[in-house]
């Protein structure tokens, strides 16, 4: 994955920090000043995830008119059942399968204002039996956001798992 | 901000990071994230194809929420690191909740630092999210 252009919106730090419960003005008062001493609006720990909308190939997103979508319509899914589609479930991750685990590293502070690029590299990956689930194949993917001067924001670390088969829910 | 001659190794903060849990909220973070699996939205796709009982929540959803619970202790913008592992789903209905504690109280790079274990746990104390989180502390 890479992203040119990860535009760093006011309002859609809002809507995020909305969707994550949280009301703290600095998401979304400019004139708030926190006790912390951060002024103007930030971004909320775990933002960088929304770099999918800025992402033209983003796989989770519909493409325009909805073409081979494979959520439900008049059918439960658009997808023909001989596709296979993700059926047998479990949540699609950073690096396909399940995401297992989220680690990130902030570097500097991430503002609304900024403007981001965003490239990812493939990390360790590593292998576990699980009684559960069968073999486990872990992998990590390491994405790296940089400012509009070229400085490094935030390091973003996530880890999926495949499994061997669906996990017992 | 905290401060190091406040703090004590073992020191606990927590909040209730969501009562039931709505699909709504779930809906919301989709649209912000801009994560449109229908596993977390679509109920009829999520139980007739991928055989789940209901939809459940984005595991970036609880890590958004049990951010804003490390945000509320550490202050707005003093994280160094943030990680967790996803160890069980979330799912609407749920009431979770999330427990800092300090493990490290720490100077590094002429940096004050502060150590966190974080859990976040379901109605039934299961853990949904583990992890840890570093942030700077005043001296």
């Amino acid at each position: 994955m890479a992203i040119n252009k990860f535009l760093i919106e006011a309002s859609h730090i809002m809507m995020f920090a909305r969707s994550i419960g949280d009301d703290n003005p600095v998401y979304y008062d400019e004139e708030y000043k926190s006790e912390s001493g951060c002024e103007g609006i930030i971004a909320p720990p775990t933002f960088a995830q929304s770099s999918a909308q800025f992402d033209p190939n983003y796989f989770l997103r519909p493409k325009t008119g909805g073409e081979g979508w494979f959520g439900s319509g008049k059918e439960p899914t658009g997808l023909k059942p001989s596709s296979g589609g993700s059926g047998g479930g479990g949540e699609v991750g950073a690096s396909g399968g399940l995401h297992a685990e989220q680690h990130f590293e902030y570097h500097l502070p991430l503002k609304a204002g900024d403007v981001l690029t965003a490239t990812t590299k493939p990390g360790n990956t590593w292998e576990k039996e699980s009684k559960r689930a069968g073999k486990l194949k872990f992998s990590e993917s390491v994405t790296e956001y940089r400012n509009q001067d070229g400085d490094l924001v935030i390091t973003a670390t996530g880890v999926g798992v495949q499994t061997e088969r669906p996990v017992d829910s | 901000m905290l401060k190091a001659n406040e703090l004590k190794i073992g020191d606990t903060y927590s909040e209730v990071l969501v009562e039931d849990l709505k699909r709504t909220q779930i809906v919301q973070y989709a649209g912000a994230s801009g994560d449109y699996n229908p596993l977390h939205t679509d109920e009829i796709f999520t139980t007739k194809i991928a055989g789940y009982p209901t939809v459940f929540a984005h595991g970036m959803l609880t890590m958004g929420m049990t951010g804003r619970m490390v945000t509320n202790y550490v202050g707005d913008g003093t994280l160094k690191k943030y990680g967790v592992r996803f160890t069980s789903q979330v799912w609407p209905g749920d009431t979770l909740t999330s427990v800092a504690t300090v493990t490290e109280i720490r100077e590094e790079k002429g940096e004050n630092l502060i150590d966190l274990e974080i859990v976040t746990t379901n109605q039934d104390g299961v853990a949904v999210v583990t992890g840890t989180a570093t942030a700077k502390i005043d001296s």
